[in-house]
């Protein structure tokens, strides 16, 4: 039977059917909360020379996109030579990998009849990796765990003892760690024995036609969507809090024809603490970012990444060179969407979102009892908010939404279930959407408190708090982040803090900006958000010219 | 006089009204246009056609049963009460910030489902009750008269109250409850605690709004239906089916209505199973596919597979995430965008995409005539020969051959330089790839293995795309069960009285109170009972207690099925191996030392069916001789191939054809594909077998 493009058609749609499971089988075996609640993994299908040909939909473009390119060091490192059937690659080497060493990627080589097509790689984060914990506290990558170099996690069906041991031997969380390698491991089988059966309907014994379908398909769409951008180059830049100090963030797109850069010369040196970003990871969300706007409708493969260029002068903050600490580079990975997408809108006018929160507000919740010798158990809870995306240039932004992470938030009886901690409030922020034509999406609030013979620690991991998300052709800023106690009282936006008994922990998330002149709103829309309470009467009458 | 055994099952679909009435002499069915303004004519006249066609007095009927989809329209739409919505201080915007996440990665011009109440509409008093039920902010009267008076002062039509963990203490939503009934006698309340009391709050409050948000209209709908029942001499009491796939009452119904959302698909479920267990199968896959979606259900030991969370209105191309979640118990289906109305077109990548978007019926696909221009599922089954143009839905829609091909070629063919009869295949195939995907990530997700179930196929595309779907997903065995047409209808005379109550009751198994849960499962008991008894008073009951457990800290609950009994302190470990044995059923392991908690229990009371009749099953039989022949194109074989045509009604018991084989009859064809053979069965239906097969 010969292979008609018909063919090719429904094997390319199969083989997202493939990574679908195999994301499925590790969302449903994984230890790690993020991986479970949040969609924080990643799955796809390589082909022998590392093109990634099919790529699972989940939770975060940060995995998505660098994983795209980890199979090619893998294949590079290992070399053909040394690559049997039944083995089983692994690292969380960040700047091999998906950029901290919470992440673990494991890659299959796939064999046929014993010759080797192609790859499965996945990605996780998982539960605990050693050294200081998740945070940005560390002075070098070091100290933020134990990190495996690219390294056989199975040869030829024999899982390495050594390194099980090691890995049991430095993490706070051995059953689970270890337990999450392998269930990288069996998501990649899961996957493999789909591919293997689409391979006998078909009757076809590699991949080769297939990917190059995939990759020419995906490649040309790309493209041609790239040329229909106006040639030109664009400038901008953005300041953000960071940790210790401001952070810039400057980024020069240059397109000509269905060529397009995006350089981030010109961007902050690194930090002294763990926000750094390997340039995988900063590659990742500009071209998530790029992707949106220019081709949303491509499926991730590298016929469709390639085409973006995206690079950082190795020692900017978004480019961390070893031996840099880069446990929370998401906080700095979520904000470089928002510049890029401001270059864009320079050449696509009409077509981005204004500045939004952005970073996640991630809280991480250690409640400990007031007296140690009372013999209550230690318990610790997470949380994943969000503030406001910014508004569009047709809609309103999104309230309390995460952009660009896809994650999602638990339910607030489920967290009280987990530690002795009473969330009082966990609503809109009245006012903090950008004020503009189209209206930023609100932040929101959150009141923490611990129960009764309890007092908690938080490790903030906070940005726009000093930098408010800023708005577009006209529109306002949103409403930067606040941190503090419900009596009024700053606590800092970066750093582990201490919560005693009694009090509240109040956190304010940014609002997104406002997309064009707030006074050409439409009237029934403001006197409709002040009914409802979206802005305050002050902001009807100041920002929209609303008369009461 | 009302006889007993004369039963009416009516479902009211988005386009057919349904009528399957049972009677000593069998069954007579009858399929009426739905009508949007008075749903009840539809019925009416639906009954009328059908009693008539049995030769049946109305007044002889002795049960109706009714199923709707109107409910959810209703929702849909977004036609429903004025209402306010009352919640704890400090989450006002619960259902409006909803999971915080974007059910679409890629679209920057995503918009979120609004919530059916606006911020305007909800209202917060002072109080909070804790996660284990104590009371941290005590509900002070005053400010309960204070909100009485906000929503007096609204000109509400209903009101949904929804406290934080009312699941665990509902003192403080019954007692705002309480006020509004004693100010407003005639208003409608609806309480989350009563609604749906589980745990997690945004699922909770949503349900509870859905309720109060439809409860007017459904209870003014069922009362005029009711009445007009018994006008034309029907006395027959009615019962309603339930999304979970029983029987309530009507006035359980009428108080309850979101338990009412998915009662037509729990109808087909039912449907399959009664076919599941008449043929003895333990492991059964339902299959409906109709005009705009079809769906999907795991059916196991005859019963079909259930959740206590689902998700009505999706906005969004039936991705998950994009419609209004509601807790209450359900029929488990995967519902996707693909029928015989799924529009075929051409994306960016030059590949052939098949759906969400549907023709529906008007202008309905091209070989309809009726002026739609762009190519369907259905378009390419007729170009394939799938389909007899003479005899679609009984000769009552002729279709034009000419019109499929002109669409298939302008939309597809052109743009990707094959021939029209090329992308007729690449449609069908691609539709067919997507159900059998949706299947496979189904069953996998429930830790099972397709290749093990019989698949049961009814809806009116099913019998086109079954037999290819079986070998996509390598089942090897298919029934495709008489009066499919009618399935949901027929499925409710086979329900049982049921009613599920379930209670949030959060618990670390290391701190198991066994006294506490048999407190709970005693309520939960003399609740189902009392809802079970308004249908079934003098019946035999079943129990089924499900416990929905994790480990400590995993976000979401597995079912894990308890016997019903009184619990003791010592039972910590039979609940903990329970547990285990579910958990690797799903998973393929457990996880050593990790602390299990239980966060929810159900208990199920239903009345006891007699046992189904067993189907004169034929796994081989003897050969009709050859007649009538017709070509299709066979997907597998890649290529046409000439096909025996025979009438349904020549399929008597025992008797069997080797594919490539046609099964004609006036509602739809069955398609055989070379692989397979098809055999008559005892009850009527065909049972398509893999050639090969191990019997």
């Amino acid at each position: 039977m010969s292979v008609s493009p018909i063919d090719y058609q429904i094997m390319w749609n199969r083989l997202i059917a493939v990574v679908e499971e195999q994301a499925t089988t590790l969302i449903r075996t994984a230890f790690s909360t993020s991986v479970r609640e949040a969609g924080d993994l990643s799955a796809g299908l390589f082909d022998r020379q590392g093109r990634m040909m099919a790529q699972a939909v989940t939770g975060t473009p940060g995995h998505v996109n660098a994983m795209a390119e980890s199979v090619t060091h893998f294949a590079r490192e290992i070399g053909v030579q040394n690559t049997f059937e039944g083995d089983v690659f692994i690292t969380n080497d960040p700047w091999m990998g998906t950029g901290h060493l919470h992440d673990i990627t494991v890659v299959t080589p796939v064999f046929r009849k014993g010759t080797h097509i192609g790859y499965f790689a996945c990605t996780a984060h998982v539960v605990d990796i050693g050294g200081r914990g998740f945070g940005p506290d560390a002075g070098e990558v070091f100290e933020e765990g134990l990190l495996i170099p690219i390294t056989k996690f199975a040869d030829c069906g024999t899982v390495n003892s050594l390194l099980i041991q090691l890995v049991r031997a430095n993490v706070r969380t051995p059953d689970q760690t270890v337990g999450d390698m392998y269930s990288l491991a069996a998501c990649n089988e899961a996957g493999n024995r789909r591919l293997q059966d689409m391979m006998d309907e078909f009757a076809i014994d590699d991949l080769d036609g297939l990917s190059g379908f995939i990759m020419e398909g995906s490649r040309k769409a790309t493209l041609e969507a790239i040329s229909k951008v106006p040639s030109g180059t664009y400038h901008a830049s953005m300041t953000v809090d960071g940790y210790d100090a401001p952070v810039h963030m400057v980024v020069t797109l240059t397109v000509e024809g269905a060529q397009l850069k995006a350089d981030f010369t010109g961007t902050s040196g690194m930090s002294k603490f763990g926000v750094n970003c390997p340039e995988v990871y900063t590659r990742a969300y500009a071209c998530y970012a790029l992707k949106c706007a220019i081709a949303p409708e491509v499926p991730n493969n590298t016929g469709s990444l390639l085409p973006f260029e995206i690079s950082a002068p190795e020692g900017c903050i978004l480019a961390a060179k070893r031996p840099a600490p880069v446990s929370t580079r998401h906080v700095m990975g979520h904000l470089v969407p928002d510049v890029v997408l401001g270059a864009l809108h320079q050449a696509m006018p009409d077509t981005v979102p204004a500045e939004g929160a952005s970073a996640l507000w991630n809280i991480q919740i250690s409640a400990r009892p007031s007296d140690p010798g009372s013999g209550l158990p230690n318990r610790e809870v997470l949380m994943f908010n969000s503030g406001g995306t910014g508004a569009r240039p047709a809609l309103d932004g999104m309230s309390a939404t995460a952009f660009p992470s896809g994650v999602s938030t638990m339910s607030v009886e489920a967290t009280e279930h987990v530690g002795p901690i009473t969330v009082w409030r966990k609503d809109l922020r009245e006012g903090s959407g950008g004020a503009g034509k189209f209206r930023g999406g609100l932040g929101q609030t959150i009141e923490i408190e611990a129960r009764d013979g309890y007092d908690f620690y938080f490790n903030a991991m906070f940005d726009r708090i000093a930098n408010p998300a800023r708005g577009r052709d006209g529109g306002g800023a949103g409403g930067p982040g606040a941190v503090e106690l419900s009596d009024g009282s700053k606590l800092r936006g970066k750093g582990r803090q201490k919560i005693e008994n009694g009090k509240r922990l109040k956190l304010s998330l940014p609002g997104g900006g406002g997309y064009g002149d707030p006074r050409d709103r439409d009237r029934d829309q403001v006197r409709a958000d002040l009914e409802a309470g979206y802005i305050t009467e002050d902001q009807a009458k100041a920002d929209y010219g609303l008369e009461l | 006089m009302s006889n007993p055994n004369i039963r009416v099952g009516v479902d009211i679909g988005g386009t057919f009204t349904d009528v399957a009435l049972q009677h000593p002499g069998g069954l007579s069915t009858g399929k009426v246009l739905t009508n949007y303004s008075q749903p009840e004519q539809a019925i009416l006249d639906g009954i009328e056609r059908a009693a008539g066609a049995a030769a049946i007095e109305l007044g002889e009927i002795g049960q109706v049963i009714h199923g709707t989809t109107l409910v959810t329209n209703a929702l849909i739409e977004r036609r429903g009460a004025k209402l306010a919505f009352i919640t704890t201080e400090g989450f006002r915007d619960v259902v409006e910030m909803r999971s915080e996440n974007r059910f679409e990665q890629y679209d920057l011009n995503l918009t979120l489902p609004a919530p059916l109440v606006a911020r305007k509409d909800r209202f917060t008093v002072n109080e909070r009750v804790a996660a284990d039920g104590s009371v941290l902010l005590a509900l002070q009267q005053a400010e309960v008269d204070a909100m009485v008076q906000t929503v007096l002062d609204g000109g509400y039509e209903a009101v949904a109250i929804g406290f934080m963990h009312a699941y665990a203490n509902p003192a403080h939503e019954q007692m705002m409850a309480e006020a509004l009934r004693k100010a407003a006698p005639d208003l409608s309340v609806s309480i989350s605690s009563v609604i749906s009391p589980q745990m997690r709050e945004f699922e909770r409050f949503n349900t509870v709004i859905a309720n109060a948000y439809v409860q007017p209209q459904v209870a003014d709908y069922l009362g005029r239906l009711v009445a007009r029942l018994r006008d034309t001499g029907i006395q027959a009491p009615v019962f309603m089916m339930h999304s979970g796939g029983g029987l309530i009452s009507v006035e359980t119904a009428s108080a309850e209505p979101v338990r009412l959302l998915e009662s037509g698909p729990a109808g087909g479920a039912i449907f399959a199973a009664d076919f599941a267990l008449a043929h003895g199968l333990d492991k059964v896959l339902s299959f409906d596919m109709g005009g705009t979606t079809a769906k999907i259900c795991l059916i196991e030991n005859g019963t079909p597979k259930t959740a206590n969370t689902f998700e009505v209105a999706r906005t969004y191309r039936f991705k998950k995430g994009s419609g209004m979640p509601v807790s209450t118990p359900v029929v488990e289906m995967v519902e996707i965008g693909a029928g015989g109305g799924s529009i075929a077109s051409v994306d960016a990548m030059g590949r052939i995409q098949v759906g969400p978007k549907s023709a529906a019926s008007e202008p309905g696909p091209a070989c309809y005539q009726r002026g739609g221009e762009e190519p369907t599922v259905t378009d390419a089954n007729l170009a394939l020969g799938r389909l007899d143009p003479d005899n679609f839905a009984g000769g009552a829609i002729p279709l034009s051959a000419e019109n499929a091909h002109q669409a298939l070629h302008s939309r597809l063919g052109a743009k990707l330089a094959i021939e029209s009869s090329d992308a007729a295949f690449g449609v069908t195939e691609m539709v067919d790839e997507n159900m059998a995907n949706a299947a496979r990530v189904h069953t996998v997700e429930n830790g099972r293995d397709i290749e093990h179930f019989t698949m049961v196929a009814f809806g009116g595309g099913a019998p086109l795309h079954a037999c290819r779907l079986c070998e996509k997903l390598g089942i090897e065995a298919l029934i495709i069960p008489p009066g499919a047409g009618v399935g949901s209808a027929i499925g409710f005379l086979k329900a049982p009285f049921s009613y599920e109550a379930s209670r949030g009751l959060f618990q670390r198994l290391d701190e198991f109170e066994a006294s506490s849960v048999n407190a709970a499962l005693k309520e939960l008991e003399a609740e189902a009972r009392a809802f079970v008894a308004e249908g079934a008073a003098d019946a035999e009951i079943s129990t089924k207690l499900t416990a929905y457990m994790r480990y400590s800290g995993q976000g979401w609950e597995i079912p894990v099925v308890l016997p019903y009994r009184e619990f003791q302190a010592g039972d910590r470990g039979m609940l903990l191996e329970a547990f285990e044995q579910a958990y690797r059923t799903l998973f393929g392991r457990i996880i050593d030392d990790l602390a299990v908690e239980v966060t929810n229990w159900s208990l199920t009371v239903a009345s006891v069916l007699p046992d189904v009749a067993k189907a004169g099953r034929h796994l081989t039989g003897l050969p009709l001789a050859p007649g009538k022949t017709r070509d299709f194109f066979d997907a597998a074989q890649r290529r046409t191939v000439t096909a025996q045509e025979i009438e349904r009604s020549a399929m008597a018991p025992g008797v069997i054809v080797e594919g490539p084989a046609v099964v004609v009859e006036n509602e739809t064809s069955t398609i055989v594909t070379s692989a397979y053979s098809v055999i008559g069965q005892g009850d009527g239906s065909l049972l398509l077998l893999r050639k090969g097969a191990v019997k």
